[in-house]
């Protein structure tokens, strides 16, 4: 018996050091991180194969005139070379349809919730109409409840069904810039054009140095034509904005910590950039946390060893900011100051952080909507009237691309992916609730505007933010 | 702050940690001293634990009308914490008690590796039920423990180290519940009957013990310190999540095949260990580096020593 019983156990040895090393090594890489992306595109390609046995039929018809409402999308690419431009919305019938792909469960609800209310205001104020098309609106979920957050592979599920949908012209979204290094691959392929209202990541559209060699090429693989737009501006832009903000409120030593996602990651890696710049020190970091990890005493134990006087953290609510808050308050007590990018800037974070988050500093790569001047003022009072709720911080950024979508349709004249992908980001001097604004070759907003706001007595306090701007 | 500040500091921090992961350990470690099974599920049922206490905790200030419970009076809010204490125990010992009943009872004739299987199911089904419940954000859990400086306050020390009461009840918690679980097992007739169904089931039924009596009530009081388990860490951690029994399981599981399995005491040990281990390589390496590490030192005690640090205790496990 005892004999039986060591043999048992020792059989648990390998399994159990194999779980162990299968999940640490499994960690780090359980986001797509810009390095692991690019294998997820090529990965999640195969999908699309149903679209492009489809073409052969949509082909054979006479040649896809320029309205044509049933244009797949392979013989419309195939159709656009002979499509003679049309002017206006004229000849623009049938249905099209819209679709965002933004995390509708977990702690992001919250803030998608007043995104999605937000298009369909915009929506709603068109009359759900451009020209003689009637516009549809679908409202993908790319978290699952068992993450609580967005997943890949539910992002390319949705990718994926857009693109099979031939009455879909535009996808909104994504929210995470983590989920839009999976779509975008898969949308490009297909002309389909994407406005997201929050991906801030830079790699998505432009090169930085220092950070991943191959991007953005990666996510527009085979030289396929820009189909990406953001109306948010992007990190690099904010990290130096919150070093800068950081120094002006009097700190000298900075200790930077980061989620490990695309995003997190990202901005961390630009306030560490930055922070020389403006005479800030940093004394550590960017670490990477255990976003599971039950608690993180032992490192605000080493950060308080450093003597630091501020603690940027790169990352998402949903990677446990609330508990590594709690633990960071409770070691470092108030006098250092906490701050944190717009991925933190919800009430949910407030909600996760509970006292510990008083007092936190939250920079966000716009403008809070009670900030809004001109038309956005005018749109702030609108949207609390109509839902009797303050908006979340992206909000005016989804009522804002809605706008920019329906523009592009107009202006392409015609249900064609092309065409409406090709108008989208051509948007020069747009007048909306932002301001007059365009969109530069990369697909990146030309505002530049970032905000600063501090939590006081349980929420932000956004009427009383501050203007923030990058150091040259 | 000087070194040995420091290294006091981290070994306070890794012994709190250690002393929730070996509350969660002793389950572990009980119901397989009794029927060598690895309950997989016991991290799920920890979670719930957690669950139970948090409702309590903010179901019951409701009740007077106010949003946070802190703001009671003293004595309610001890009341309270008391009260979620043992309404997680009572949750988690029924529900390990139905868990065995339908899923391992059936099986307790079949090959090792069906109980096995069957405990992972049911650890995704009680994830879910999680799920379901509180949904899948990280929660915060109110702090209603005191937040008293034990150095300065106390004993009235000038020192960094941080060291609050709440810690100290983190530490010692588990003490009273193993010696209490240890005279149980050794001091009373139905411990006998547990360590004699542990070590010939067909001979200790012939003697007229009640096996699946026997089995349930070890069910039941590994349940019942997985729910105190839940508590403590809602109440020290202050947060909660539906995914929390996952690591807090494994790590238990660990710590429990790194002392010896089967043995009481080698859960407390091992426990203790890999708090510690953990809380030295978050501060000294990287914290994304730290599963690395405990799992390193798990393979190096299992090479060295199969059996775990304390051996498996054959006459007195339990």
């Amino acid at each position: 018996m005892n004999g039986q019983r060591r043999a048992s156990l020792a059989r648990f040895a390998p399994l159990l050091a194999g779980t162990g090393l299968f999940i640490a090594a499994c960690q780090p890489a359980a986001q797509p991180s810009p390095t692991t992306a690019p294998a997820k595109p090529t990965e999640v390609a195969k999908p699309t194969a149903p679209a492009a046995t489809t073409a052969p039929a949509a082909a054979a018809s006479p040649v896809a005139k320029p309205a044509s409402p049933v244009a797949s999308p392979s013989a419309a690419a195939a159709a656009s070379p002979v499509a003679s431009p049309v002017a206006g919305g004229g000849n623009l019938s049938g249905t099209i349809k819209i679709v965002s792909s933004l995390p509708r469960t977990g702690s992001s609800k919250g803030q998608t919730d007043t995104i999605v209310n937000a298009y369909k205001m915009a929506l709603a104020e068109a009359n759900n109409r451009v020209g003689g098309a009637t516009i549809v609106y679908e409202d993908l979920d790319d978290a699952t409840a068992a993450a609580g957050k967005w997943t890949a592979d539910k992002e390319a599920e949705n990718a994926n069904r857009a693109v099979n949908d031939p009455d879909v012209m535009v996808y909104l979204g994504t929210f995470n810039s983590g989920a839009a290094a999976v779509s975008i691959p898969i949308l490009c392929r297909a002309n389909l054009t994407m406005i997201s209202p929050a991906n801030t990541y830079p790699g998505l559209t432009k090169k930085i140095e220092g950070v991943e060699a191959n991007e953005p090429d990666v996510y527009y693989p085979g030289g396929c034509k820009r189909n990406y737009t953001r109306v948010v501006p992007s990190d690099e832009i904010q990290g130096a904005a919150a070093a800068k903000w950081s120094k002006d409120l009097g700190a000298t030593k900075a200790y930077i910590l980061d989620d490990s996602e695309a995003y997190g990651r990202g901005i961390a890696v630009f306030y560490n950039i930055t922070a020389p710049k403006v005479g800030l020190q940093v004394v550590g970091g960017p670490e990477s946390i255990d976003p599971k990890a039950s608690d993180y005493r032992a490192l605000a134990q080493k950060i308080r060893g450093t003597g630091a006087d501020v603690v940027f953290f790169g990352g998402i609510t949903q990677n446990n900011a609330g508990k590594l808050w709690q633990d960071l308050r409770a070691t470092l007590g108030t006098s250092v100051r906490l701050m944190g990018p717009d991925g933190i800037q919800e009430q949910a974070f407030i909600d996760a952080a509970g006292q510990a988050a008083e007092n936190t500093y939250t920079t966000f790569g716009g403008v809070p909507a009670p900030k809004l001047t001109g038309r956005g003022a005018e749109w702030y009072g609108r949207y609390k009237q109509q839902y009797n709720s303050e908006p979340e911080p992206y909000a005016s950024y989804g009522y804002e691309s809605m706008k920019v979508a329906l523009d592009a349709i107009q202006r392409a004249g015609r249900k064609d992916r092309v065409a409406i992908r090709d108008a989208v980001t051509s948007t020069k001097d747009f007048t909306g609730i932002l301001g007059s604004w365009s969109f530069l070759p990369t697909g990146d907003t030309s505002l530049t505007t970032m905000s600063g706001s501090i939590v006081k007595s349980g929420k932000f306090d956004s009427a009383n933010s501050v203007t923030l701007q990058a150091p040259q | 702050m000087q070194i040995q500040e420091e290294v006091l500091q981290v070994l306070l921090i890794g012994i709190a940690n250690g002393a929730i992961i070996a509350l969660i350990a002793l389950g572990y470690t009980l119901v397989y001293g009794i029927i060598e099974l690895i309950n997989f599920a016991h991290g799920e049922v920890f979670m719930i634990g957690t669950m139970a206490a948090l409702t309590i905790v903010t179901w019951v200030p409701s009740l007077f009308g106010v949003k946070q419970a802190f703001t009671l009076p003293g004595p309610i809010v001890a009341l309270i914490v008391l009260g979620s204490l043992v309404a997680a125990m009572v949750t988690c010992a029924l529900l390990n008690v139905v868990v065995e009943r339908v899923a391992y009872r059936r099986l307790r004739a079949a090959p090792k590796l069906a109980p096995l299987i069957s405990a992972i199911g049911v650890s995704f089904v009680l994830v879910n039920v999680g799920l379901l419940w509180k949904g899948p954000s990280q929660l915060n859990f109110p702090d209603l423990l005191p937040q008293v400086d034990i150095f300065r306050d106390w004993l009235g020390i000038n020192t960094l180290v941080l060291f609050t009461f709440k810690d100290l009840l983190a530490i010692v918690i588990a003490v009273p519940l193993m010696l209490g679980l240890h005279l149980f097992v050794q001091h009373t007739r139905l411990g006998k009957a547990m360590r004699a169904t542990a070590q010939d089931r067909d001979a200790a039924s012939m003697m007229g013990i009640d096996i699946n009596l026997t089995i349930a009530l070890t069910f039941l009081l590994g349940g019942a310190l997985a729910g105190a388990a839940g508590a403590i860490n809602g109440l020290y951690n202050n947060s909660a999540w539906a995914f929390q029994g996952f690591r807090g399981g494994l790590y238990a599981f660990t710590a429990a095949v790194m002392g010896g399995i089967g043995n009481l005491r080698g859960a407390y040990i091992g426990g203790m260990a890999i708090g510690i281990v953990a809380a030295i390589s978050d501060r000294v390496i990287d914290a994304r580096w730290t599963q690395v590490v405990v799992f390193g030192l798990l393979i190096l005690v299992l090479i060295f020593k199969p059996t775990g640090i304390l051996g498996e205790e054959t006459t007195e496990r339990a």
